[in-house]
């Protein structure tokens, strides 16, 4: 057992552990917080992976936007210090099989299945390595999609502002 | 089991995604659903960069799609906390089961 091993393993308690809590536990602000230990430990795993800068920006944009977006949404809309109303034991029993028997074919396909890698000279996922391509206008560039995410983006902020607006009848 | 290797990573991410769907599937309450839809994200974005570095080293298609996921689950985030907070203005509930405003 190297470091190495040691440290994926305890990533992987950390992801899956906070996972599990998130969706089984009783008050709803514990979820909301076990959510956020799981993303940190999937940040870890990208550090882990030496992709610094998805690890950065899993960071910044799950862990310091959405989960925070999350917990307000909590405060707006729960007294968040009650239980939940507990799932119905049918719906846990049949949900939960089906979540088992479907994870254990997708474990046992990929335990069959010879993945064949390319020889092709890796590049470094660096930042300069990433934007370079990501800008660029040239065959394998994502200038569009990046251009389309950022119409997206817009839409997403003037739309959300738009529903969550208070209708004026009201005030 | 000497080495990490691309199947240890797409077990773990496996595993999450299963428990994002039963918690989808066990939740009645949508802020947690949206939770869980954030747990089957990540674990799709773990697959694409797990695939970009040990079977594509050569490209960063991977990274790009890793970028392009979360930038979406962000923009989708936020349009459906504000649909949620709007729908509990209207009904004073986030229950899937109480929400038949739409219902014909």
């Amino acid at each position: 057992m190297s470091a190495s091993i040691v440290i994926f393993y305890i990533l992987a308690a950390i992801i899956l552990g906070g996972g599990i809590l998130a969706v089984t536990a009783k008050k709803i602000f514990r979820s909301a917080i076990y959510l956020l230990f799981s993303l940190m430990g999937i940040a870890g795993l990208y550090f882990y992976l030496n992709y610094e800068f998805i690890a950065a920006v899993q960071i910044v944009v799950y862990i310091g936007g959405i989960v925070v977006l999350i917990i307000f949404s909590i405060f707006l809309t729960h007294a968040s210090g009650k239980d939940m109303e507990k799932p119905k034991l049918i719906s846990v029993i049949v949900s939960g099989l089906a979540a088992v028997f479907a994870c254990a074919i997708v474990i046992l396909l990929i335990n069959n299945y010879s993945f064949v890698a390319t020889t092709n000279t890796a590049i470094e996922p660096t930042v300069k390595n990433i934007g370079r391509q990501m800008l660029s206008t040239t065959e394998h560039g994502f200038i569009l999609p990046f251009e389309v995410v950022s119409m997206l983006l817009l839409a997403a902020l003037i739309g959300s502002i738009v529903i969550a607006l208070k209708p004026k009848t009201e005030a | 089991m000497n080495e990490i290797g691309l199947t240890h990573i797409l077990f773990l991410s496996a595993i999450l995604f299963f428990i994002g769907v039963y918690g989808f599937l066990t939740r009645r309450n949508m802020v947690t659903m949206l939770m869980s839809i954030e747990l089957i994200l990540n674990s799709v974005n773990i697959n694409f960069v797990a695939f970009n570095k040990f079977l594509h080293a050569g490209k960063l298609d991977g990274t790009f799609f890793t970028i392009f996921i979360i930038t979406i689950a962000a923009a989708e985030a936020a349009v459906a906390i504000a649909i949620i907070i709007h729908l509990y203005r209207s009904s004073k509930s986030i229950d899937v089961n109480d929400a038949d405003l739409m219902k014909f």
